[in-house]
């Protein structure tokens, strides 16, 4: 090769870097335009209440099984695992606090939130392409209906209501899991379980952060959900791209912004 | 016809992107009250006039005049105002899949009217009646045949009693029965609501059964226009190609191809 060929390969790949990097960040100042006109544009989606309580319904309510199936299991692995390690230094009492605190400041927000993505983000996703690639949205246009405040916000809106009640719903159930193998199977004394767990479990620092990381992360995964949908490409390979995008892009946010929310609420401030 | 034109498209040009313009130089004026067909080609650019008309998409030259507003300087609010005097049809009929059709016809007279439900109920019937489907008015879109579907979507663009209706491909994969009830709900929805109609199709034969005023387009240009007995008579070679079906004339059957001895290497045989 010679080096004016080299030259022009390279030049052809730094080119397709920049064209690749300058497109995602315009997707992303797309998206939060998305964000802020659909915020702007949620009266009809909270005046007329219904139409949200439908989507609470299909994120939500739907959801229910898998959420609490999964928080049961984690809770029961949690206790099995946790007794193991406290057993070892004589402190398989505190096995409720473990247990606990495991769940509502990390795993319940994030195990839900991945769930959550996977059954309603997805959902939302391919139906809302699904109406783009069938006309529907453009109908809704031509019958001078704004598609955003009537389709997008009620589902926006439904989903980062459902998210915060199915984390917690998830962390209860699991500390159910844990009492039912610690105390139940394992013969870890029930009193102390729950009384430690109340003790050491602090309403402000550890509820209050994971209902707001499950809030954070509840309004990630749907505005995720509800771009993607609305920005896919209106034909059946579109929408399945969207669709796998908004799971694996939600997915990561929500590993991501758990870091950093971890790393606000957790560091520095007193320990349990 | 000395009417004020609903539709006054002058020297309209649009592409998607620079390199590839859709429309060049198209002007047409559209009288209240007819129903006017624009015809051509797939790709011919006629869906795209059809969504300047409905103001999805603004000319990038020229000025398109719709029900009375410039389209390109119209708000959000004044796109919804003028569009609330708008209906239409699309080619599948893009009804809602998770409404009834009672819902679907319902659906513009509940977003834009605080109407009871009963006065609703009795608009949404008598809608449903002028398509033929009030008997229909449980099933859900998946129930549906492809021609009732056009039909319901019919009814519910008319919910609003448009003053103009514009149809896109209205007749794409209908069978004969079916194709020739929308052919007259077409032409009677016109006349009984006052409506002007524009119909967008390359359905040539039937369609000119039906329309008042053709427009022919090739290649993003208005090439012939003209009352239906005049375009079956054009001797404009495309028109002729267009209206008798021929397989070859100016457009070519053949998409551009390298040569076809030199492609199947044939040259040395």
């Amino acid at each position: 090769m010679s080096l004016a060929q080299l030259r022009e390969h390279a030049r052809g790949r730094l080119e397709r870097l920049g064209n690749g990097v300058t497109s995602q960040v315009w997707r992303l100042g797309f998206a939060s335009r998305f964000l802020f006109y659909m915020v702007v544009h949620s009266g009809t989606a909270l005046r007329r209440f219904r139409l949200t309580m439908a989507e609470i319904y299909f994120a939500g309510v739907l959801s229910l099984i898998i959420i609490l199936v999964s928080g049961l299991f984690v809770g029961m692995v949690l206790a099995l695992q946790g007794y193991e390690t406290l057993q070892r230094f004589g402190a398989s009492e505190s096995l409720g606090v473990l247990v606990a605190l495991s769940l509502v400041r990390e795993l319940g927000p994030v195990v839900a939130g991945l769930l959550f993505a996977s059954r309603a983000g997805s959902a939302i996703t391919a139906e809302i392409g699904l109406m783009k690639a069938t006309e529907q949205i453009s109908a809704m246009e031509m019958m001078a209906v704004d598609p955003i405040a009537r389709v997008v916000a009620p589902r926006f809106w439904g989903g980062v209501i459902s998210m915060p009640i199915l984390a917690a719903l998830f962390s209860a159930m699991g500390i159910f899991g844990g009492y039912l193998v610690g105390v139940q199977l394992i013969g870890v004394d029930a009193g102390a379980f729950w009384s430690q767990m109340q003790a050491a479990v602090d309403l402000r620092n550890d509820i209050m952060n994971g209902v707001l990381k499950s809030v954070v992360f509840g309004i990630a995964v749907t505005w995720i959900a509800v771009f993607e949908g609305y920005d896919a490409i209106p034909t059946a390979e579109g929408v399945s791209r969207a669709t796998t995008r908004t799971v694996v892009t939600s997915s990561l946010a929500i590993l991501a912004l758990d870091f950093v929310l971890t790393a606000l609420m957790f560091t520095g401030g007193k320990s349990p | 016809m000395q009417q004020s034109p609903i539709v006054e498209i002058k020297n309209v040009a649009f592409g998607y992107d620079r390199a590839r313009p859709v429309l060049r130089d198209v002007t047409l004026a559209i009288a209240p009250g007819s129903v006017i067909g624009i015809m051509g080609q797939s790709g011919c650019g006629k869906t795209t006039l059809l969504r300047i008309i409905a103001a999805q998409f603004l000319p990038t030259k020229g000025s398109a005049q719709v029900l009375g507003e410039a389209t390109s300087q119209l708000d959000r609010e004044g796109l919804y105002r003028m569009r609330r005097k708008m209906g239409m049809l699309f080619q599948f009929g893009a009804l809602f899949t998770d409404m009834s059709v009672y819902d679907n016809v319902a659906f513009p007279l509940r977003e834009h009217t605080a109407l009871p439900e009963d006065l609703i109920h009795d608009l949404v019937m008598l809608k449903l009646q002028a398509v033929g489907l009030r008997g229909a008015r449980e099933l859900m879109p998946a129930e549906l045949s492809g021609g009732m579907a056009r039909r319901v979507a019919l009814a519910r663009s008319i919910a609003l009693d448009p003053q103009l209706i514009l149809y896109d491909e209205p007749f794409t994969g209908l069978d004969p029965i079916s194709f020739g009830v929308i052919v007259r709900l077409i032409r009677e929805l016109n006349d009984s609501l006052g409506a002007t109609s524009i119909i967008v199709t390359h359905d040539v034969q039937e369609a000119l059964g039906v329309v008042d005023y053709v427009y022919f387009m090739a290649a993003g240009k208005i090439i012939a226009q003209g009352k239906p007995d005049e375009i079956r008579q054009s001797r404009e070679p495309f028109v002729r190609q267009f209206v008798n079906g021929a397989r070859d004339g100016p457009v070519p059957f053949h998409y551009p191809a390298p040569d076809y001895a030199a492609e199947f290497e044939l040259a040395g045989a």
